[in-house]
């Protein structure tokens, strides 16, 4: 049996590949990320500075970018490019991470609430209403300021006020999947609830789960970004964030070092822009409402 | 009859469901709304029988169904199945009821899951059952219900099949645990009609063979004349009539039942032309007419039928009318 | 009087797998005053037909071939303005399979159909509510109910909805596509009933289409029975099936469960329809006939008049 279920996922991988390569925002922020996922992986064979903190030529700080630093140096010396290539590390590992998370978070809720209905569903979507209407950078403030900022941190405070939007598709997947009679007819043989969930539910939303976490990731990039901007992230580990922290308490912008603002400025963007691309074309893959039949 | 000839036995069974009203509605009116979906259902099925239970859309017949097979619960009455009840099981016993009775669904495009392989949709029962030999028992399965090469089958999707072979994989699916007992719920009315008459001959040879009983739900008297050895008419969740099937089709006794067959169009175009011979819709629901409930639509109406509920009551041997002209 | 002639109509759906002949060769005629039943299973072709004949075909679908008259017009050449003004609706009307699901929810009835007729005719509103009455009495809907919504009516009251909507503008012909399908069984009779009532009183022609062989018999006074995207059998109604001698149209018949026969053993035809991106060569219902010889697999079957109007496409007949 394991041969045919190979060939059974190879023949949905490729149908699947096939959809994608259709949309062309969606070829365009593939190649965004696969570009940025190399130069952070192998950051350490692109680049020939070291990047421990402590090692900046304080002769050369400041220095516009040049033949030997190619986007200029930081405020202690270090190369900028090297500080963009291991900061991408932090950023997009938080940004899975958090997203990831985030997504299990929501998806859990959503199942629940949407599958047992009754009284678990309704305190599962008030907490979920609560959590929607505070404003999301102030609850990430203070969630920070009381926690600490270390990297798990980070990703608890994002995880834990991103996961409503996934929880709501989820849970309105979950509720039209519900009546559908293969599902009571999985009832009808005996199958428990876990099962029903797990074996049914489950396959049938997770192409839904899975758009909506590509879209978290470049959400999630954007968050640590700010929280890492206003002092609230990692101290000892750089990210883009924090490198325009950095530049802000030099203070970068008054004295017109652009170098030092605008290249991790236009990391984040162009990384959450790719996210956001792929993420919109599993969209129109999976999403049973807006794909055109 | 013995007992022990009855597989399952209802005993005036109900399914209310109460009709949602906003707050200020519910604050001024004092009485609950409910849709009686099923009000008070009682016959038997018995060991190898086909019954057939025939209505318009929203008698009950469907929900009846269902809560044989307690995929709902029933707001009153009792449902016995080979001498147990089948309301108050315990998880266990509940799970161990299911092995023996199944469900057909009427859309064969809605109830396989569409990302299930029909391997793993057939093989599911066994193993939330924990039955091993697996892919011998599919296969089997698969043959006994006409898909032939089985292996053929094994990884193809509910969608490269057509709706013959869907509802071929939903029977294959029903029939894998080997049950006593079968819902089939509409189970070819979504078929095209060249199709029809080959399931239908499925579903009656695996009763000869394996003794299967089946509660044949269905709104065609055709088919069901064919299929059954008794049939109940069902009106607004109650069984109006319940004979042998030759018997109700060629004397029936309830005005309502004469009007279900004079409107059934016949294949032959030198045949008497479908009739209508009562007036009037169904009811709504919520606002079952008082008495007779068919009282309001009926070309034989009395007094008396406006003011006290018929008893379904055997006027015949095993025919059973519930009216106060019959 | 020859009121529509289609002849030798040929039409393919475009899509990724390749071309499905959809309909191929099919040709009818409809005499004023007949009710033309068209049957077959679902994928024969028989919708297909009707879209071509209204030039209603989705935009992968293209006539190839074949002739359509209405009434000395020709249908395929004409400007799709005017087939718009002067023809679809207002002498050729269709009830399209589901229609009464597909009403407007958020506008009332009347509307709706008075909508239709100002499309198609220079009316004054109230001129036109006026006739939504008269049609509402015609099908034998409250006149009162006119300005209600759609889910205010009952499943039987918006199928009458949608054939006064389909009568709005008198037309010659009516096309029904399934009408009766999605009804319980006595509002089915009614709508059956109505149908043959319109037929006397206005003198309407029409073609039913649908898989229900009985409803056919029921209303129709001529049919054509569709396989495959060809026309295998067609002639009078009596005629055909009492006689019938396509081995489809047998298959098909003998198996057909009556309320009034008395209880048979069916011998389904086996097998399934074909595909339609390849048909079979020659006869394309062959593979399932049992009485195929070999030409049936190499010729396609020429239409033949059996006398009276009974004309069949197949080989056995031929000889």
């Amino acid at each position: 049996m394991s041969s045919s279920r190979l060939t059974i996922f190879r023949r949905r991988l490729t149908k699947f590949v096939g959809q994608f390569l259709e949309s062309k925002l969606g070829i365009f922020g593939v190649l965004i990320l696969i570009i940025f996922l190399f130069t952070s992986i192998f950051a350490n064979y692109l680049s020939d500075y070291p990047t421990k903190a402590t090692q900046g030529n304080l002769k050369d700080r400041f220095s516009p970018p040049n033949n030997k630093y190619l986007l200029g140096t930081d405020d202690v010396g270090r190369d900028i490019l090297t500080l963009l290539m291991y900061g991408g590390r932090i950023s997009l590992l938080i940004g899975f991470l958090a997203a990831f998370t985030s997504g299990g978070i929501g998806t859990i809720i959503g199942l629940t609430a949407g599958y047992f209905g009754g009284w678990k569903e309704d305190v599962l979507m008030r907490i979920t209403d609560i959590v929607l209407v505070i404003p999301r950078l102030p609850l990430m403030l203070v969630l920070s300021a009381i926690l600490g900022t270390s990297f798990w941190n980070i990703i608890f405070v994002i995880s834990v006020t991103t996961w409503t939007g996934t929880a709501r598709i989820v849970r309105a997947q979950v509720l039209s999947l519900k009546e559908r009679a293969f599902i009571e007819s999985s009832k009808a043989i005996g199958a428990s609830d876990l099962r029903i969930i797990g074996v049914h539910l489950l396959p049938n939303v997770f192409p839904l789960i899975l758009a909506q976490m590509v879209l978290g990731i470049g959400g999630a990039i954007l968050q640590e970004s700010s929280l890492s901007f206003l002092g609230l992230g990692d101290p000892l580990s750089i990210s883009w964030g924090m490198i325009l922290h950095w530049a802000f308490s030099a203070g970068a912008l008054s004295s017109n070092y652009w170098w030092f603002i605008i290249p991790p400025g236009i990391c984040i963007t162009l990384v959450a822009l790719g996210f956001t691309f792929v993420g919109y074309a599993l969209d129109q893959i999976v999403n049973p409402r807006i794909r055109s039949r | 009859m013995s007992l022990e000839n009855k597989l399952v036995i209802i005993d005036d069974l109900k399914k209310y469901y109460p009709v949602r009203i906003g707050l200020l509605q519910s604050l001024l009116s004092k009485e609950r709304q409910y849709v009686k979906a099923v009000d008070g259902v009682s016959f038997h099925i018995k060991s190898g029988e086909i019954y057939g239970l025939a209505g318009e859309s929203g008698c009950g017949k469907t929900t009846t169904g269902k809560l044989i097979l307690r995929l709902i619960d029933p707001t009153e009455g009792s449902v016995n199945f080979k001498g147990r009840d089948v309301i108050n099981l315990r998880k266990s016993e509940l799970k161990e009821f299911r092995r023996r009775a199944q469900i057909i669904y009427q859309d064969p495009y809605e109830s396989l899951d569409p990302r299930m392989t029909i391997f793993d949709f057939v093989a599911e029962p066994l193993i939330v059952h924990k039955i091993g030999d697996i892919e011998k028992q599919v296969e089997g399965a698969l043959e006994r219900a006409e898909l032939t090469p089985a292996r053929e089958y094994f990884d193809r999707f509910p969608h490269e099949l057509s709706g013959g072979q869907r509802q071929r994989t939903a029977i294959a699916r029903a029939m894998i645990l080997n049950p006593e007992f079968i819902v089939a719920d509409e189970p070819v009315s979504m078929l095209d009609v060249s199709i029809r008459t080959s399931i239908l001959n499925l579903m009656m040879r695996l009763r000869d063979d394996l003794g299967i009983s089946y509660l044949y739900i269905t709104h065609d008297l055709a088919t069901a004349k064919h299929m059954c050895d008794r049939i109940g008419i069902m009106y607004l969740g109650k069984l109006v009539e319940e004979a042998n099937v030759d018997e109700l089709i060629d004397e029936p006794l309830h005005p309502y039942t004469q009007a279900l067959i004079a409107a059934v169009p016949d294949p032959d175009p030198t045949a008497e032309k479908s009739k209508v011979i009562i007036k009037g819709e169904i009811p709504n629901p919520t606002n079952i007419p008082s008495g007779c409930r068919f009282h309001t639509r009926c070309p034989q109406m009395k007094e008396e039928c406006t003011q006290e509920e018929p008893t379904l009551r055997e006027i015949r041997d095993g025919h059973r009318v519930a009216c106060h002209i019959c | 009087m020859t009121l529509l002639n289609i002849e030798n109509l040929t039409t393919h759906y475009e899509t990724r797998g390749g071309s499905v002949k959809a309909v191929d060769d099919v040709s009818l005629t409809l005499e004023k005053g007949d009710a033309l039943g068209l049957a077959g299973e679902s994928g024969c072709g028989k919708t297909t037909t009707m879209l071509s004949l209204m030039r209603l075909l989705p935009s992968n679908g293209k006539i190839i071939g074949g002739k359509i008259e209405f009434d000395g017009i020709d249908l395929i050449s004409i400007e799709e303005e005017e087939l718009r003004q002067s023809i679809r609706w207002k002498r050729m009307s269709m009830v399209f399979q589901g229609a009464m699901n597909a009403l407007n929810p958020v506008v009332n009835v009347r509307d709706q159909i008075t909508q239709a007729i100002r499309n198609h005719e220079d009316v004054k509103k109230e001129a036109a509510w006026e006739r939504v009455g008269e049609l509402f009495q015609l099908v034998g809907i409250d006149p009162k109910r006119a300005v209600d919504y759609p889910h205010e009516f009952s499943g039987g009251m918006k199928q009458r909805a949608i054939i006064a909507m389909a009568l709005a503008c008198n037309p010659d012909i009516i096309i029904a596509d399934e009408p009766v399908t999605a009804l319980d069984v006595i509002v089915q009779a009614q709508i059956l009933e109505l149908t043959r009532e319109l037929r006397e009183r206005l003198s309407l022609s029409m073609i039913l289409i649908t898989h229900d062989l009985s409803v056919i018999a029921d209303t129709c006074t001529k049919v054509a029975i569709m396989y495959a995207g060809k026309i295998v059998e067609q002639g009078d109604i009596i005629e055909i099936f009492k006689n019938p001698e396509h081995p489809y149209s047998q298959g098909l018949l003998t198996n057909y469960p009556s309320i009034k026969t008395k209880r048979m053993t069916f011998t389904p035809i086996s097998g399934r329809p074909p595909d339609l991106i390849n048909p079979p060569p020659g006869c394309r219902f062959h593979p399932r006939c049992s009485y195929a010889t070999e030409i049936c697999s190499q010729e396609v079957p020429v239409t033949i008049d059996l006398g009276g109007g009974h004309y069949i496409a197949c080989h056995l007949k031929t000889n």
